[in-house]
């Protein structure tokens, strides 16, 4: 199969994934909507946060770091730029990280969304919050909860194959080594500085030598 | 309590738990999103009003005309806040430009509007709607180009701008070896994870904000005076700080906004400042040109040292100290410092982390490199050879020494720990693989001032200390240290004690800032719990002086008896202030340091990548290592941002900076930064405070960019002047690729 005709049938397959998750999840677009043009458009959707369903009624504009910080209370996940620069915002959604403050809420009917309140919360930290605090991974706390949900994901990824720039060979098993995390924590940035000692915490969680 | 002589066995010498690393207290509300920031205070402010800002889109020039119509009209907006609506506004005193803009616009993105509305998202739509004429004038932008107008301050961190000892023309004239080497440091953002950030909440005429702030009490004076109400009608709470490095010293325009959001919209008000107009709205620290001249003898004795510094802020604001560490490092007899600040209209420069210190290493410790390769001597030697013990630039006798300087010891153990003996003084010589491979090294300096910081600490019947001070934690280990200090001075466990920071109710601390935190307000801890002794031993009917505090009991003699019993009949309370004498007139307080750095280069592209770090550091006291190596190594990072990669970039035209937000203002990221080791050599400091520290923060960021520097020009033979070292200033003098 050449190169565009991959793309070809992978463009196809977006607009077919699109066209179901739209007939399936489309937010029902509330009343609100035929007050004016210029009234906020409303939208009911639901989804799954910590393991609690939560349903809402959203401005259609509100991201999903808005809906979780302004709208749920959970302040954990942190707005550092609102531009998907600075990884501060990552939650994981269905099993993969993001950076919840680049995707709308109501984007996510039905998704399955941890937060860092999630992991775990003092008196029962999660193993990499624990680690955190061991190895001061961290110094002013404001990118730390995207660090740790990034650091979470980021061994996953590891466990499940998914390749790096840092690997040699995108086709080998990636390992847990310093240059791998680095490289795969290197959207969160930590303008305090603590990088050397997130990577420690990342390694004795991953149960390596840093 | 005064202190103003030297500081002799104390309850602190214990070191029980202070010295310990320690993790840090509030830890776990840390990494599990516990900690609630400014703008997070749903439990102050359960439903208040958004304020999106609206910042000038000229350089220069004057607001002709605003139509607020259609934002006004706009769904959920309540009010709309400009300078012409506002009522009277003042300029704060620590404030260069106002916080609210127009008609006369200072600088580009300067706030001229807050709208307020129900939400987030409809405060931002609302703002788009705004339509603002202005009226362009022309500004100076260039600093390369406003050099040679720029004038002598009025003083330079309080003394004189300028410095002369001996006859330097002579001495450089004469001097058999010479370096006359001009570099460049780019405007930096203090780029703190949390944008700056405010709630504000009106209850008659008394105003609480819950703000991100590293000065409470300076904050609290500042929004009295540019309100125009009392002091005492203003609360400021700023518990949890997402990062300042000075870019919090300030109230800023999120502050007096929400301010006067709330007022006009008769409910609270939070402002979180718009990530891209941070870098033009608020401080950063300014663009330097700066002009080193070191004369020496052949043995490598410096004869001469001079350093010309010419830095650009708005009409009123004030020079970067980039001479500060000349006047300090080396002995030579003959030498000058002179600072120019020239008149630029852009944003406002103003204190980053190690204000003077940070640019001033950049130009003076890459010189000493460039000295001892004239000289042909190793640039460890040649540091250890032109020591002194006493300031070199204080003219008249006697001179004053420093109350304790290791920096030879720094600078002997970091060779030693780093393997510098290995170290090929040829440079492009040493490779690993395809990667050139260099070492470089820079000697730090950081002074050590202490402020006035006071605290309260109460004791209650469960034995329970409880620490009130308005000192600030902005990642920098505060709550920690001062937990540590007071389980010290009351003899309990560390999980006795409670911290409660950065609340304007609270007693007047010295705050974050200049590296003076740590030392100032722990001793203010100290200073309260010296009285609470005294309550407790009274109470006791113990006699204060030999009672004994250890192990949550109170022993004097044969008498002992449970701390908590004190407070059996109501809690008791101690309050007081540490006052700090003329110990610092006498000896000069200062830390000193020397970083290590190896570099590799890949000789086809020319990429820098950092390979190794080490800083070795005499900072007095370590209060806590963990606490304090964590501040070293994010000073080291940010080192290595403004060798590498951090800049400003001035559109000399428009008048701005035009990066402004995290993807184009590049800093470190993880891939960027090795694992890096800190060396705290031992060091008590009785002259600085009762607890015998200083502190370290500042020092960390002091001299790491030259050291970059120095260990590219070791791997690859090529030495740039302007930072930050990009690849593209490297490429054309690249080796050869054989």
């Amino acid at each position: 199969m050449d190169a565009a005709h991959k793309l070809e049938i992978s463009r196809r397959g977006v607009l077919i994934v699109g066209a179901a998750a739209s007939a399936v999840a489309a937010p029902s677009v509330s009343e609100a909507q035929a007050a004016g043009a210029d009234a906020p458009v409303l939208a009911k959707v639901a989804f799954e946060v910590n393991g609690t369903r939560r349903e809402l009624e959203l401005d259609t504009r509100t991201t999903l770091l808005d809906a979780l910080r302004e709208n749920l209370n959970l302040t954990g996940s942190k707005k550092g730029c609102d531009h998907g620069q600075c990884g501060a915002c990552t939650v994981i959604v269905d099993g993969r990280r993001i950076n919840s403050c680049l995707t709308l809420a109501v984007m996510h009917e039905g998704g399955r969304i941890t937060t860092i309140e999630g992991l775990g919360q003092p008196g029962a930290l999660h193993p990499m919050q624990a680690a955190f605090v061991k190895h001061d991974g961290f110094q002013c706390g404001y990118c730390t909860p995207g660090q740790i949900c990034s650091a979470v994901a980021v061994l996953d990824e590891i466990k499940a194959g998914v390749p790096s720039h840092a690997g040699a060979d995108v086709t080998a098993a990636p390992q847990v080594t310093s240059d791998e995390l680095r490289e795969r924590m290197s959207g969160n940035i930590c303008r305090c500085g603590a990088y050397s000692n997130i990577i420690e915490a990342i390694t004795e969680v991953a149960g390596g030598n840093a | 309590m005064k202190f103003d002589q030297p500081a002799t066995t104390n309850p602190i010498d214990q070191l029980k738990v202070v010295g310990k690393p320690t993790d840090r207290i509030e830890g776990p509300l840390k990494v599990s999103g516990a900690a609630p920031y400014a703008y997070e205070r749903r439990d102050v402010a359960p439903s208040p009003a958004y304020g999106c800002v609206i910042g000038a889109t000229i350089g220069k020039g004057k607001i002709q005309s605003m139509d607020l119509g259609p934002a006004r009209r706009a769904p959920g907006v309540i009010t709309i806040v400009t300078a012409q609506n506002a009522g009277p506004v003042g300029k704060g005193a620590f404030n260069t430009a106002k916080l609210i803009g127009g008609p006369d616009i200072d600088h580009y993105h300067q706030a001229i509007a807050v709208v307020v509305a129900e939400t987030f998202e409809q405060a931002r739509a609302a703002a788009q709607l705004v339509r603002v004429n202005y009226v362009r004038t022309a500004g100076e932008f260039d600093l390369s180009k406003a050099k040679d107008g720029a004038k002598a301050p009025k003083q330079l961190t309080g003394g004189p701008p300028d410095s002369a000892l001996g006859d330097f023309d002579g001495a450089f004239a004469a001097a058999a070896v010479k370096v006359d080497s001009t570099y460049t440091t780019p405007d930096h953002a203090h780029a703190m994870m949390e944008p700056h950030a405010t709630i504000a909440a009106w209850k008659g005429d008394e105003l609480t904000l819950w703000t991100s702030n590293q000065m409470i009490d300076w904050g609290r004076g500042e929004i009295a005076k540019i309100l125009g109400m009392p002091k005492t009608k203003v609360r400021l709470i700023s518990p949890f700080i997402g990062g300042g490095f000075g870019g919090k010293l300030f109230i800023r325009a999120d502050a007096v906004l929400a301010a006067l959001g709330a007022r006009a919209a008769g409910r609270p008000v939070k402002i979180a400042l718009q990530r891209p107009l941070m870098i033009n709205n608020t401080t950063h620290r300014p663009a330097t040109i700066q002009r080193v001249r070191l004369g020496a003898t052949r043995d490598g004795k410096i004869t001469a040292i001079g350093h010309e510094s010419w830095s650009g802020d708005l009409p009123g604001g004030k020079p970067d100290g980039a001479v500060h560490q000349t006047r300090m490092l080396y002995a030579a007899d003959n030498r000058m410092t002179a600072t120019r600040l020239a008149v630029l209209d852009l944003p406002e420069a103003n204190a980053m982390r190690a204000p003077g210190e940070a640019t001033g290493h950049m130009a003076l410790e890459v010189a000493i490199d460039e000295l001892a390769e004239g000289l042909g001597m190793d640039p460890v030697e040649l540091r250890i050879r032109n020591d002194t013990q006493v300031v070199p630039d204080a003219a008249g006798a006697p001179p004053k020494p420093f109350s304790q300087r290791q920096l030879v010891e720094c600078l002997r153990t970091g060779a030693e720990r780093f393997g510098w003996a290995r170290r090929n003084p040829q440079p492009g010589q040493a490779r690993d693989g395809r990667w050139l491979v260099g070492m470089g090294v820079a000697a730090a300096y950081r002074g050590a001032p202490t402020m006035k910081s006071a605290a309260r600490v109460r004791l209650n019947g469960r034995g329970l200390v409880i620490v009130e001070t308005d000192m600030t934690d902005i990642g920098t280990g505060t709550y920690t240290i001062i937990a540590q200090t007071a389980a010290e001075m009351m003899g309990v466990p560390l999980a006795s004690v409670r911290v409660s920071l950065g609340d304007s109710d609270y007693p007047v601390s010295a705050g974050s800032g200049g590296q003076w935190g740590a030392a100032s307000s722990t001793a203010g801890v100290f200073a309260a719990c010296m009285k609470l002794r005294q309550a407790v031993a009274e109470k006791l009917g113990f006699d204060p002086d030999k009672a004994v505090f250890a192990d949550g009991r109170v022993s004097a003699g044969r008498k002992a008896a449970p701390l908590a019993d004190a407070a059996r009949d109501g809690e008791l309370v101690g309050e007081d202030a540490i006052e700090f004498g003329d110990l610092s007139k006498r000896y000069q307080h200062a830390t000193f340091g020397a970083h290590f750095v190896e570099v590799g280069i890949d000789p086809y592209t020319a990429e820098v990548r950092v390979r190794r770090m080490l800083a070795v550091c005499a900072a007095g006291r370590i209060l806590n290592p963990k606490a304090a190596r964590n501040q070293v190594i994010g000073a080291m990072t940010m080192g290595v941002g403004s060798a590498l990669m951090e800049e400003l970039v001035v559109d000399k035209g428009q008048g701005f900076f035009v990066n402004h937000d995290l993807a184009s203002y590049e800093v470190p990221v993880h891939a960027d930064i090795p694992h890096q080791e800190v060396i705290f050599l031992d060091e008590t400091d009785p002259t600085t405070s009762p607890m015998k520290a200083k502190g370290v923060g500042e020092l960390g960021i002091c001299g790491v960019s030259a050291a970059v520097a120095n260990a590219i020009y070791n791997a690859a033979g090529v030495r740039v002047r302007e930072y930050p070292i990009t690849l593209d200033k490297l490429l054309a003098g690249m080796p050869a690729v054989a």
